[in-house]
């Protein structure tokens, strides 16, 4: 009897000890300065109440959903805890607009949750996030249970093959071949409408793919080229880009469907940092030390108000004069399944 | 679902043969046997199922072993599976009477053939409803193979889950789908074990 109750605290303090750990290991409080240039202090604005930048404003903090596995855009640091990445530069400016303060100050108010894809949707709606930031494709079917802001980024469909390989150089002959890519991505989508006849395996992760194209189990692997660029920068001896892009992918902020006021101030900040700069400076931080280039900004998708998934409105409610006149139109991409709500 | 089917029904047939040979190798008189037998249920059952399927699907690769996605799933579940079952008729085994074994040698038996002919299958009457379990702990199991793109149930509903941007009827549907499969092999076994019990 003695020896097992020994055994039960001996339990219970191992248990303690790891939960004092586990938060010790948790990214958010993980302090530590990154070498971001500093922006410009800008104190907390006034909203009017009942608004979700008014209530971020009162808890003080706003919770986010990025990815944590996203080479360039949010990416977990293993030894620091922190996350880094576009979709994280693109937070904190966010951030900076409801909550003051600047670029780096700012992060200690921010919670980072990891978002993988299939959790983005239910994270937005049970309200565990105030928005997600993670490669997030806007598109009809994710428009009916929730909303876009942005999209603050275009990228666009690649394909990344061996070193060696010269048999493809567009989409159409991926037909008869194994393809990968990863669940829960538009990318599969694009891949079945280009090329019917491929034959696509899903993995749960980019990582597996790679691996499975480095083992000749699959011919290529399709899916953003933000996303290719990363493993090609890593492996130049054994990978290479196809660059015949098929698709554009509209990346935009997801928040909770039919929180308009929300969505308008989220539009309003990115044409702020579209113009004003940050943006570019964003990028360059992040996805340029992958070797890409910096685009032109995106044309905003102000889509028309909450109750279906219309897309009639596209762009044309965005003022002009978003910087660089956007050379993308997100139109084409975001209705290619119109639905109505 | 006929993907889970497939993947649960070979993967049992195939661990319930190797299962019940490493469950002799164990009983064995010969040391090495019954080394190898104990080593080949301590590997396969305390590496985590996840582990084992992206390991031989990824990391045999890397030494020229290679089978398609299903093959790989069926091989590592029937693998996994086999030591479950190795330990639960090795549990049977040790259940027959003692003077069981000795009579059948006595009579001139070979080790193998009591054990065959003797000892196996009064052992089995006893392991059926164990055996029941480890049935349906595979059928769920199975929902790994989704991680080496074999689009089993779980799979299925990660699918529709992306495809509607609903995730919680397409979770449901699958949960409903294991039940479904699961509660029909929970009354099967209920019958077999019924057919197997010595009537007192």
């Amino acid at each position: 009897m003695r020896r097992t109750r020994w055994f039960v605290w001996l339990v219970v303090v191992v248990a303690m000890v790891g939960a004092a750990c586990g938060e010790a290991d948790d990214p958010t409080t993980a302090t530590g300065g990154d070498d971001n240039e500093a922006g410009s202090t800008t104190a907390a604005p006034t909203f009017d109440a009942g608004t979700t930048m008014a209530r971020i404003q009162q808890k003080g903090e706003i919770t986010v959903g990025v990815k944590y596995d996203q080479p360039g855009f949010g990416q977990q640091d293993p030894a620091t805890g922190e996350v880094e990445g576009f979709d994280v530069e693109i937070a904190k400016l966010i951030a900076v607009a409801i909550l003051g303060g600047d670029v780096d100050s700012v992060e200690d108010k921010i919670e980072f949750v990891e978002s993988v894809s299939k959790n983005r949707e239910p994270f937005i709606q049970d309200g565990r996030v105030d928005i997600v930031v993670a490669t997030y494709t806007i598109n009809d079917t994710r428009k009916q249970v929730i909303d876009f802001a942005g999209p603050y980024f275009v990228a666009k469909q690649d394909i990344m093959v061996r070193k060696d390989d010269t048999s493809i150089k567009a989409v159409d002959d991926l037909n008869g071949k194994k393809v990968c890519t990863a669940k829960g991505s538009t990318s599969e989508k694009n891949i079945r409408a280009k090329a019917p006849r491929a034959d696509v395996l899903l993995f749960d992760g980019y990582d597996e793919c790679k691996e499975a194209l480095v083992d000749e189990r699959v011919v290529a692997v399709s899916t953003d080229n933000t996303i290719l660029a990363g493993y090609v920068d890593r492996s130049p001896d054994e990978l290479k880009l196809v660059d015949n892009p098929f698709s554009d992918e509209p990346y935009g902020i997801g928040l909770k469907k039919g929180d308009e006021a929300f969505r308008d101030f989220l539009n309003d900040r990115l044409e702020e940092i579209f113009e004003g700069g940050q943006w570019g400076d964003a990028f360059e931080s992040t996805l340029g030390q992958l070797g890409l280039e910096t685009p032109d900004t995106p044309t905003l998708d102000r889509y028309g108000a909450a109750g279906g998934a219309t897309t009639s409105t596209t762009g044309t409610g965005g003022t002009g004069g978003a910087g660089g006149s956007g050379s993308t139109s997100t139109t084409g991409a975001s209705s290619t399944s119109s639905s109505t709500g | 679902m006929s993907i889970t089917v497939a993947l649960t029904l070979t993967s049992f047939a195939a661990a319930l043969v190797i299962g019940t040979v490493v469950a002799a190798f164990r009983v064995s008189p010969v040391a090495p046997l019954r080394a190898a037998g104990a080593a080949w249920v301590e590997v396969l059952r305390n590496i985590p199922l996840s582990v084992l399927m992206l390991g031989f699907y990824f990391g045999f690769t890397k030494i020229d072993i290679r089978y398609g996605e299903f093959a790989t799933a069926v091989i590592v579940l029937s693998a996994y599976t086999s030591s479950f079952v190795a330990e639960t008729v090795r549990a049977g085994i040790n259940s027959v009477a003692r003077g069981q074994a000795e009579a059948a040698r006595s009579i001139g038996l070979t080790f193998p053939q009591s054990l065959r002919v003797v000892v196996l299958p009064q052992a089995m009457r006893t392991v059926v409803a164990p055996l029941g379990s480890v049935f349906i702990a595979l059928i769920k199991n199975s929902s790994l193979a989704g991680l080496i793109a074999v689009v089993e149930l779980t799979d299925m509903a990660d699918r529709i889950s992306f495809d509607t941007a609903r995730p919680i009827p397409a979770f449901l549907g699958a949960a409903v789908g294991y039940l479904l499969l699961a509660l029909p092999s929970g009354a099967v076994v209920g019958l077999l074990e019924r057919r197997a019990a010595i009537k007192r």
